[in-house]
């Protein structure tokens, strides 16, 4: 028997966003309560640490086939010709797919156009002979073996009569495009006259800062297992957003919500990439026409052809300042490449919006098309690149002043939110910096350039600020189920690609409902759980934590009705009482208190079943709510060569209250690593004249490997935001975002260059 | 391009497979044999997911053509723990966070036991300092110049190498052993 809340009523004790906090920030015993925060390890950890963790290409089935794609080799046009003839013939192969004999399919909704849209792109999946980007597929074929597939494959010909395509930046950015919104934000913010400011300012940096595309590049290559069992569809996924790629299957096949069930209990990493591109929609639809299960893995070159990155920008940041360092103008304006067919802006001057106290401002971003893979969100898209360019501008702003890039963020800090006027929940970034700054030995940082050298290596520091704000998505549900032995099982569809959701949460439930870390089971990763949210934004632990508080307010009112008139919390309510010690206590009467397996007992009950939806979050509409960093970095860069080295890294955060020090350590240090690539190696190339990617492969991109990375140290604040579920802001983006500035302004520091194109490869030293 | 009979001592156990001649080792051992433990991440040896240890040394299995290691002693992660308890190496991830999705942590195990036994040979790294020396001065510029062909996108570096340096001891006394 379920028992499901009213989402509309409004009842004493009852968290309401924006007016009340989350009862977990005032429970009695909670700050110590042995669970949260604690370093536990990844429950998960025994199981991934022998191979048994079952990832989207390892789940057989009886009469499995694996697929292979052919891509073409224009970016715009129509396929005149397709001989398939030789793969047909090829030993093992079962079925060649095209545009010609694929099923008749929607097309995607683009993601966010509606609450079941999943689409990268909304364009048709191989329904016609047109072409749109370079390297989209134009055959499937499934054979009895990867290896007959994968040679059928290339047995594949076209032939094309192309049309013109946008394959250069230079080309596109001449007509570029206004949007109308960048994600629900306004694409233009003005606040008094910033370029007339900034003429008469006292001191000026006016700087173009250029940002190059990248790519996630999880480790596991993107997969799927799919089967048809009549209409009903089943999906072994390696997705961020599951109920999403359930929905938007079921809109492309033209089945009910229900016939499509996904599931993804294990992501080999995500980074914003595992989300749906034409290998799910593909696989489902060979694996229609064939009759047969399908496994489509797409090898790395397949992952960078038909998986988009993040999208190059080219940002100028303009500030105008007095002599005592406070900030006259700010101007971040600035364009990013984009295809028609996406809703992925790069919202590079979102940190801009939040960070620092100006008497004028301007922020304007523009797009411009090309005829390309459509580009996605990755890791803190737009904080990350975002606060390359803003983070180096305070830096050389810093440098003009003859101030300390801290001493001038002080003075430059805003007492609300600059561009909104909305106050902050809670915003602790100068607490993070003078923290971070005594710990990394700041102070042993030579206020000019090229001071510092041990032989060939000049030796220098920076740092900048990360930021990305708070977001709790609407629309996720979790269920908890009790059993009279005291076990609690919470369920909600959301994700685990190694953020550590599960075990975060199975410390948040401890916590909430007052039982053992062991009593809490938490199930994730399966469609046909309640709804969660996607796994994006740093929105998820929050966003569950929103459900989880209305799912126990609900666990906690059926049992004070289960508990009855013979209980010592007969008449009491909700807002009477606190969950403790594995039942329900009065808040303010140690003597007053029943275990759960005495009320289930009492009632005869085997085992109660709630399920709640989370409340909508008010408090992001009231609050400016940001998570803040400091990230130091100290650079060896060479006089010889160039190569620059980052030989120590701390990040100091100020993030909400952190669940689990262990996992979120490593959250944060995974950011920074990345960080480091985002600085230092990582660029996809794309050849402007065929607009076909060039370095597909991981020994063409680099991202960071074991000797690139240094000692990093991890500080936070761990104040709680009293806005937010738990006290918690999300942690998996604001890692990354600032990093890229820390590195560029270590560079300067240790060699008087200032670097302001990504990435700082040895040439642009020399 | 047919299919031949196959032999190998996988993880101790004698096992007979018909497959593809052009299988990989790790394509035989994912799709043929159902040791999905060891993984793909880009099948052209640049990520050293589908590290696997041959008679002790570390391959990528993705480079190697089953055929040629057919007689030969081939250890996946299935076979690093024994009777249910978890290898030095394994339990020391697991508590310093040397993962975080997972995916990568197989072959990272597999090398970094592989890794145990060169430095137990003395052979030398490219930042090795004296090559002359007895044994290998093993430091954490060591650990990382030799684990650098085990891609980690989510960036868990240095819980892997706190994990190694914890437990290399007693992996290079297993391989003694």
């Amino acid at each position: 028997m379920s028992a499901h809340s009213d989402a509309a009523a409004s009842r004493p004790g009852r968290w309401q966003p924006a007016v009340t906090q989350d009862p977990l920030l005032r429970k009695h015993g909670a700050q110590g309560s042995g669970a949260l925060g604690q370093p536990v390890s990844r429950i998960e950890g025994p199981l991934k640490v022998q191979g048994k963790a079952r990832f989207a290409a390892e789940f057989p089935y009886e009469g499995l086939c694996y697929a292979a794609l052919a891509f073409s080799t224009i970016p715009r046009g129509r396929i005149t010709a397709l001989d398939t003839a030789a793969a047909e013939a090829a030993p093992g192969v079962v079925l060649v797919m095209t545009h010609r004999n694929a099923p008749r399919m929607k097309a995607p909704s683009l993601m966010m156009s509606s609450p079941t849209a999943a689409g990268a792109s909304d364009l048709p999946v191989m329904q016609t002979d047109e072409i749109h980007w370079n390297g989209q597929p134009i055959a499937v074929v499934l054979a009895e073996t990867q290896e007959q597939a994968d040679y059928a494959a290339s047995l594949v010909t076209a032939g094309y009569a192309p049309l013109p395509a946008v394959t250069s930046f230079d080309e596109a950015r001449k007509t570029p495009r206004q949007l109308d919104n960048i994600l629900g934000q306004p694409p233009v913010v003005e606040i008094g006259d910033a370029e007339g400011a900034l003429k008469g300012a006292a001191v000026q940096v006016d700087q173009i800062y250029r940002t190059p595309r990248h790519n996630h590049n999880a480790i596991e290559l993107h997969a799927a297992t799919v089967a048809w069992t009549g209409d009903e569809l089943r999906v072994h996924d390696a997705s961020q957003l599951l109920d999403l790629t359930a929905g938007q299957l079921a809109d492309i096949f033209g089945l009910e919500a229900d016939k499509v069930r996904v599931s993804s209990p294990y992501v080999g990493g995500g980074f914003g990439g595992k989300c749906l591109w034409d290998h799910q929609i593909l696989a489902c639809a060979a694996a229609k026409l064939a009759g047969r299960p399908v496994r489509i893995m797409l090898s790395r070159e397949g992952v960078f052809r038909i998986v988009g990155g993040r999208t190059l920008t080219e940002q100028r940041v303009a500030l105008g300042a007095s002599a005592d360092g406070r900030l006259d103008a700010l101007i971040h304006t600035g364009i990013a490449a984009m295809t028609a067919h996406n809703s992925c802006p790069e919202q590079f001057t979102f940190p801009t919006r939040h960070l620092y106290a100006a008497k004028s401002v301007r922020l304007a971003q523009e797009v411009a098309d090309m005829d390309m893979l459509a580009n996605t969100f990755m890791r803190a898209p737009g904080e990350s690149v975002g606060t390359f360019a803003l983070e180096c501008a305070i830096d050389e702003l810093a440098d003009k002043l003859g101030l300390d890039p801290i001493e001038l963020r002080r003075r430059i800090e805003p007492e609300k939110d600059p561009t909104s006027g909305k106050p902050f929940s809670s915003r602790h970034l100068i607490d993070a910096y003078e923290k971070g700054a005594e710990r990394f030995g700041w102070e042993r940082r030579s206020k000019a350039p090229r001071q510092r050298r041990d032989g060939e290596w000049l030796i220098g520091m920076g740092c900048a600020t990360a930021t990305y704000p708070y977001h709790r998505f609407p629309g996720g549900a979790a269920r908890i189920r009790l059993t009279a032995g005291g076990q609690v099982t919470v369920s909600t569809a959301v994700h685990d690609m190694g953020m550590g959701t599960a075990t975060a949460q199975v410390q948040h439930i401890a916590a909430r409902l007052g039982v053992p870390l062991d009593n809490v089971t938490f199930e994730y990763g399966d469609t046909t759980l309640p709804r969660g949210v996607i796994a994006g934004g740093s929105t998820q632990t929050a966003s569950i934590g929103g459900a989880v508080i209305a799912a126990t307010e609900v666990f906690v009112e059926e049992l004070l009705k289960l508990a009855g008139n013979d209980s010592p919390l007969a008449g009491l309510s909700l807002a009477d009482v606190e969950t403790r010690d594995g039942g329900i206590g009065h808040r303010d009467d140690a003597a007053r208190f029943e275990s759960y397996e005495s009320i289930l007992r009492r009632a005869g009950r085997g085992e109660l079943v709630c399920e709640a939806e989370a409340p909508p979050p008010a408090e992001m509409e009231a609050f400016s709510m940001h998570s803040y960093g400091a990230q130091f970095c100290e650079v060896r860069v060479s006089e010889i060569t160039g190569e620059v080295r980052v030989s120590r890294f701390l990040g100091s955060f100020d993030a909400g209250r952190i669940l689990n020090a262990k996992t979120a350590t490593s959250q944060f240090k995974g950011g920074i690593i990345m960080g480091i690539g985002l600085a230092l190696t990582e660029e996809t190339n794309f050849d402007p004249r065929t607009g076909r990617i060039v370095n597909a492969s991981l020994a063409d991109y680099h991202v960071p490997v074991q000797m690139d990375v240094p000692a990093i140290e991890i500080l936070y604040t761990d104040i709680p935001d009293p806005q937010a579920p738990m006290g918690a802001r999300g942690i998996g983006e604001i890692g990354i975002t600032g990093v890229g500035a820390a590195v560029a302004n270590a560079v300067y520091n240790a060699t008087g260059k200032r670097i302001r194109d990504l990435p700082i490869t040895l040439d642009k030293l020399m | 391009m047919g299919n031949a009979l196959m032999n190998f001592t996988i993880n101790g156990q004698s096992v007979e497979v018909e497959a593809d001649i052009r299988s990989s080792l790790l394509d035989l051992l994912r799709n043929s044999l159902g040791f999905t433990g060891t993984k793909k991440g880009c099948d052209q040896g640049a990520c050293g997911a589908c590290t696997v240890l041959v008679d002790g040394e570390r391959i990528n299995s993705c480079l190697a053509l089953a055929v040629q290691y057919q007689g030969r002693s081939i250890t996946t992660v299935e076979g690093l723990g024994s009777d249910g308890t978890l290898h030095p190496l394994q339990q020391a991830f697991v508590e310093h966070d040397g993962f975080q999705c997972g995916y990568c942590t197989p072959g990272q195990l597999c090398s970094a036991i592989g890794m145990a036994r060169e430095i137990e040979r003395n052979i030398p790294s490219v930042v090795t300092a004296d090559l002359s020396a007895d044994s290998v001065a093993v430091d954490e510029t060591e650990l990382r110049e030799r684990m650098s062909g085990n891609l980690c996108r989510c960036g868990a570096y240095n819980g892997i190498v706190e994990a190694i340096s914890e437990t290399l001891g007693k992996m290079q006394e297993g391989a003694r052993a």
